[in-house]
């Protein structure tokens, strides 16, 4: 049977299909309903730039809090997830291969660890009784008297989505960039040792970023993705949605909320699509930042 | 500086200049380490232990109390909890071996064969790297209506299994592989069907277990696929029953020893498949640079 198999159509079509099917079409729906009311019953009706209009100057909890929310999170653990994935990964690299091996498991394990094992560590861990781990400590030593209801009150909510969030950040980006800076060729090294290079930020500067820059770019889109799919923490770990004074609500709840709680879906459609073209532009910004260090 | 004598990438021996790596990563792995400790040790506590004050790290009298609790907790609400594990077994072994053939399929065609709108269909897929299944659920429930896969074996894998990261970097890899191999088995009359599964296939062993460790992680976990695209109890699996055991319990924090030993359930297998295939996976990874 497989030997008359030589159209490109055997190998092409079954992956374009479930691409178009669950990508490419959702989010051209997406686009579609944005413009439209649509409430899950009824046909949906147009209503043009409604919701965007609505979405930018009267939908106050996304001016105030989900918005800033998602700008300051994406902002701290995007880039701080992936210089430390980028820092952990050169010094990997230069340790042996065994312990390598090891510290590369532990540190990527996390990442697997998505919704559920995620959220049930760190509530436990930040548990607002005295039974929470964090609690426990800090009354064991005399810092507090009562527990701090730590998930549950909105000046440590956010903070803790950006611990737990970078904790997880070391993900295939990590791995591809340690993979990256292994495969350098040595001799690059000892090249530049004889033309007189200096010290150790030199050789990260002019050798290893340039000779990584595939992988260097892989990561950084790993890690724009992986910023804006983890915003979920924050109705996990807080158990609610809204999450308590809207403190840890990114995009990605308050598409929930309007979808599937309020069952508005032309409106969550509209803030999906701006959701996707922020990740489009924050992704084209740093290819071009990366791209300048050629 | 003169005794500076550059970086040394993967090492053989362990050498003292070594020694300030290992202060950074030994605690930045403990950090990174301890809570999944915390998880293991966890599940295994029994009552005491978990409501302990000062609360104990380490597990100290290990039970199976946590696993028999979820199990009971199953049944009493009408699912057997062998129904959800069964799911997801099924659910996910037939769509990490689905995607694995998809995408090794769809990666040689665009690294080998040559067809009209190959460049864009690679370009627009590199584009859906970038891609938030999160940001669409709507829009595939309503697809995924449409075409009648609500509530089914179907709507819980082919929406995860076309993956646009695997398809990337077995596409890569693929593009390793030099040219001559295949030309001479066409001059022995192979198909590129034949060619594709006895030559490439093999070559491309890393990259494919790489694919399959991916969307294991992604079916293995998924949650909204059961609580959105299937109605009938009998079809959940078993993230969606662990997802639901704090509102099942009523407080979560009664709930704590089942729902530790619910994430160790969830976590182990992850992590022995990423063991078991880390080298593959690294292997693959080296190719995975966007040009």
């Amino acid at each position: 049977m497989t030997n008359k198999m030589n159209s490109p159509f055997w190998f092409i079509t079954p992956y374009v299909m479930l691409f178009l099917t669950f990508i490419i079409i959702p989010v051209l729906i997406a686009i579609l309903l944005s413009f439209t009311y649509f409430n899950s019953i009824e046909t949906p009706e147009f209503v043009g730039l409604r919701n965007y209009i609505e979405l930018l100057t009267r939908d106050e909890v996304f001016m105030q809090y989900v918005l800033p929310n998602t700008i300051k999170f994406a902002f701290i653990v995007g880039p701080v997830g992936y210089f430390l994935s980028f820092i952990l990964a050169w010094m990997l690299a230069q340790i042996p291969h065994r312990a390598r091996t090891i510290f590369a498991i532990i540190l990527y394990s996390p990442s697997m660890t998505a919704g559920i094992a995620m959220a049930v560590v760190w509530t436990v861990i930040f548990s607002g009784n005295s039974t929470g781990y964090i609690n426990a400590l800090l009354m064991n030593w005399g810092f507090i008297q009562e527990p701090i209801q730590f998930l549950q009150s909105p000046e440590y909510l956010m903070n803790i989505m950006i611990i737990v969030s970078l904790w997880g950040s070391m993900g295939v980006g990590f791995l591809a960039m340690l993979a990256g800076i292994l495969n350098i060729d040595q001799s690059l090294y000892e090249a530049a040792y004889v033309d007189g290079m200096k010290n150790r930020w030199q050789e990260i500067f002019y050798i290893t970023i340039p000779s990584m820059k595939p992988q260097m770019l892989f990561g950084a889109v790993m890690s724009v993705v992986g910023t804006f799919t983890v915003g979920a923490i924050g109705v996990q770990l807080s158990g609610a949605n809204p999450t308590p004074q809207y403190a840890g609500q990114l995009m990605v709840n308050h598409i929930e909320d309007f979808g599937f709680i309020r069952y508005l879906m032309g409106y969550a459609s509209a803030v999906s699509v701006v959701l996707l073209i922020m990740i489009y532009s924050i992704s084209k910004v740093t290819f071009n930042i990366l791209g300048e260090k050629e | 500086m003169s005794k500076f004598s550059g970086t040394k990438i993967n090492p053989k021996k362990f050498h003292k200049s070594q020694i300030k790596f290992f202060a950074v990563l030994i605690p930045m792995s403990m950090f990174v380490g301890l809570p999944i400790v915390f998880i293991i040790s966890h599940a295994f506590k029994p009552t005491n232990e978990l409501y302990a004050w000062p609360p104990r790290f380490f597990v100290k009298r290990p039970t199976f109390d946590n696993f028999k609790n979820l199990v009971d907790l199953a049944a009493e609400s009408g699912i057997p909890f062998s129904r959800y594990l069964f799911n997801s077994i099924l659910v996910t072994v037939v769509g990490v071996f689905l995607s694995i053939l998809i995408t090794s399929l769809a990666a040689y065609g665009l690294s080998k064969l040559k067809f009209k709108g190959k460049k864009l269909l690679f370009e627009i897929n590199t584009l859906a790297l970038m891609f938030v299944p999160i940001a669409v659920t709507i829009p595939r429930y309503l697809t995924m209506t449409n075409i009648g896969l609500i509530d089914s074996y179907f709507a819980l894998i082919l929406p995860l299994i076309a993956i646009p990261v695997g398809l990337f970097l077995v596409k890569q890899f693929i593009d390793q592989t030099p040219n001559e191999v295949i030309e001479s088995a066409k001059i022995d009359g192979a198909s590129e069907m034949q060619i594709f599964l006895k030559i490439i296939m093999p070559i491309i062993a890393p990259a494919v277990a790489t694919v399959g460790i991916l969307s294991f992680q992604l079916i293995w976990n998924d949650v909204i696929g059961s609580s959105l695209y299937v109605d009938s109890e009998s079809l959940k699996t078993l993230p969606f029953y662990f997802s639901t055991l704090a509102s099942l319990v009523g407080n979560p924090v009664a709930g704590q020893g089942m729902l530790a030993a619910a994430s160790f359930i969830m976590f182990v297998p992850n992590i022995v498949l990423f063991i078991f295939l880390q080298n593959k996976v690294m292997n693959t990874m080296a190719h995975s640079g966007i040009k």
